[in-house]
């Protein structure tokens, strides 16, 4: 346990050195990439990941994925910004509630599949990915909410609060704090750790291990369509072809670099945290170092291709294996 | 000691039981039944041309959903194929624009591809990586190169003989079907009666029994993840050769009908089981249901439902049918 506590925590101090070594270079080929202007800029390009990211986090603790999130924030968006425009009065806390209650919605519908047919969640969530997508244009038509029937007030969350930093960040930031102490402090939390790490053993302590599945994949549907409304008020539009698309690919990394193992049971809060600064990081480092934004993807899928040999080689030895030729 | 194993032994399930009640007679039925439903709506099905003309639509996912079987009756999968596909182009059409000339053009982009799927064999059989979490990673990143590479451009400028494979044909068999048809024979040989194929099947059940006795269980994951990467570079070269020009976008989300044709043909999730001759069915399925679709003025976005709808009721149906012969 120590020693797992400890390579937790290596991961934690590593992902630390690898934005203060970003922060450096970067800071030393443009300068003005350490100013307080970054950070803001690298804290609104992050919440929508962050809030989707804990979600995701929770489903890969528990030994599933979850490939539909990109299709359920657009469902989500598009659902509430077509409610937004039809009926002008809605207040904006109920657009809120609803969101999160259709992507919770949508979760349940995954974690019920999963669970109830004992099906590989990549398999399913691969052809919900679809299937929401397609729901999205039959229930659009096609065409796109536009900014003039987004509400002022949801656009003006991405922009300002009270305390000056904008409300989709404090909004995001909560939801990090909320699941930190659900994932620590709470049983349900906990069972999450249990069921992904064995899940026959969890089952053999009494632990409803098809209740976690329900659990995770809703709260991970929920967050989604939190993240859904949090892209209207962003972007101030919502494009059945466009809100979400391949969103799913970036969190997977953002959670894959932040240490959760995915082979379950493994992973913190703060890990994450970290990993979807350094996504933000590198995509307002790229366009200030005069990178092509082609660039980003790439280097999205080369990081989580490290992360995972990382966590490969320190679990079985692949380092050891390749450089000796030995095994199977 | 022959006593308890007959005790043990469950009654044998008889022939018919076990030739009718298996996967790929759903698959059949359900062709069948399309076959006929939409030959009663649209007498265009009626016509094998019209049919053989709008497999060349769908015919690279075929092929490459072949070698994902194999793949995945080994217990594994390969979510990069789509991805694979379009870096395979992007790089042939780099360099043929580089003057290369089109031989080695071909070979660069079919050798890249078969590197790429490689890479894939050294995460899953080195590193000991999941190959569904590793192909997603290498997803991200070989669609991330082509974009890199090939930028926001169409790359085209290619010879008028290799443009246009699709409008070959072989009295009205075009030639990407028989590809498809060639390589549905060689790949049904090799899985259901060579060793290799036994020992794919050995493999996907139990993988730590397949190394007691004595396969060499990491060699034949990294051939056939090669042997992925290979056939998707290939579809990849089909598709350019279809569309004129390659694009890093090229196939986007291929993987959703890729994977959707291998489970609807009743190949096993869990590995293991499944057969070429279910996958080939499958695609002739996809075709006339997509074709149908289109017909019927549904909007291509909108089809998406009835495919992911479609995945989701084939591994279902196919995994309760696998679970009741197994009683």
């Amino acid at each position: 346990m120590t020693a797992l506590s400890r390579l937790v925590r290596a991961r934690e101090a590593g992902l630390v050195v690898m934005l203060v070594i970003l922060a450096a270079v970067v800071g030393a080929i443009q300068p003005r990439f350490l100013t307080v202007g970054t950070l803001d800029i690298i804290l609104l390009a992050i919440p929508l990941i962050l809030v989707a990211a804990m979600g995701q986090m929770m489903v890969i603790v528990a030994r599933h994925v979850d490939l539909s999130i990109g299709s359920i924030l657009g469902f989500a968006s598009i659902a509430v910004g077509m409610m937004f425009r039809d009926i002008p009065e809605m207040p904006l806390w109920l657009g809120f509630i609803l969101a999160i209650a259709i992507g919770a919605g949508l979760g349940l519908v995954n974690g019920l599949i999963i669970a109830l047919f004992r099906l590989p969640a990549i398999i399913v969530t691969l052809g919900t990915l679809s299937l929401y997508r397609g729901l999205i244009f039959i229930l659009s038509d096609g065409r796109q909410v536009d900014p003039n029937h987004i509400p002022e007030a949801l656009i003006r969350m991405a922009q300002t609060s009270p305390i000056g930093v904008p409300w989709i960040v404090i909004i995001a930031f909560l939801t990090a704090l909320l699941a930190y102490i659900f994932l620590r402090h709470m049983r349900l939390g906990r069972e999450i750790y249990a069921a992904g790490s064995n899940p026959d053993a969890a089952r053999l302590r009494g632990i409803r291990v098809n209740r976690v599945t329900l659990v995770v994949f809703s709260l991970s549907g929920a967050m989604a369509g939190l993240a859904g409304l949090m892209y209207a008020a962003r972007f101030g539009y919502v494009n059945p072809g466009i809100t979400g698309v391949g969103f799913e690919l970036t969190v997977i990394a953002a959670v894959v670099i932040g240490g959760v193992s995915i082979n379950g049971g493994i992973g913190t809060v703060p890990g994450v945290v970290l990993g979807v600064l350094l996504l933000g990081a590198v995509s307002v480092a790229l366009p200030i170092l005069g990178i092509s934004g082609f660039w980003q993807d790439a280097i999205y899928g080369a990081i989580i291709v490290i992360a995972l040999i990382v966590d490969g080689s320190v679990r079985a030895g692949g380092l050891v294996r390749l450089v000796t030729g030995r095994g199977g | 000691m022959s006593a308890a194993e007959t005790f043990d032994a469950a009654k044998a399930r008889p022939l018919w039981h076990r030739i009718v009640v298996r996967p790929e007679s759903v698959t059949l039925l359900l062709l069948i039944g399309a076959v006929f439903v939409s030959a009663w709506l649209s007498p265009f099905f009626a016509d094998l041309r019209f049919v053989l003309e709008s497999a060349t639509f769908y015919i690279e996912f075929g092929i490459i959903a072949l070698m994902l079987t194999l793949v995945v009756v080994s217990g594994e999968i390969d979510l990069s194929v789509a991805a694979t596909m379009a870096l395979s182009a992007c790089l042939f059409g780099i360099a043929h624009r580089a003057g290369l000339g089109m031989p080695v053009a071909i070979l660069i982009g079919l050798g890249s591809g078969a590197l790429m799927g490689l890479f894939n064999g050294v995460l899953v059989t080195v590193f000991r990586l999941p190959s569904i979490i590793a192909t997603i990673g290498t997803m991200t990143l070989y669609r991330g190169i082509a974009q890199v590479i090939a930028g926001d451009r169409s790359v085209g400028g290619f010879p008028d003989w290799f443009v246009g494979i699709d409008f070959i044909a072989v009295g009205i068999v075009p030639v990407p079907v028989i590809i498809f048809v060639i390589l549905a024979i060689l790949l049904g040989l090799v899985l259901g009666s060579t060793l290799f194929g036994r020992q794919i099947y050995q493999t996907g059940t139990n993988p730590i029994a397949a190394r007691h006795a004595g396969i060499r269980v990491d060699r034949l994951k990294m051939i056939l993840f090669t042997a992925s990467g290979l056939t998707s570079a290939v579809g990849g070269l089909l598709m350019a050769s279809r569309l004129g020009v390659v694009r890093y976008d090229l196939a986007t989300g291929g993987e959703l009908q890729v994977v959707l044709i291998v489970m609807l043909g009743g190949t096993y999730i869990f590995g293991g089981r499944g057969t070429i001759a279910g996958t080939f069915l499958a695609l002739w399925l996809l075709i006339i249901i997509q074709t149908g679709m289109t017909v019927a003025n549904i909007a291509i976005e909108a089809q998406l439902t009835v495919l992911g709808l479609l995945l989701i009721l084939a591994i279902i149906s196919a995994n309760a049918i696998y679970a009741g012969g197994r009683r």
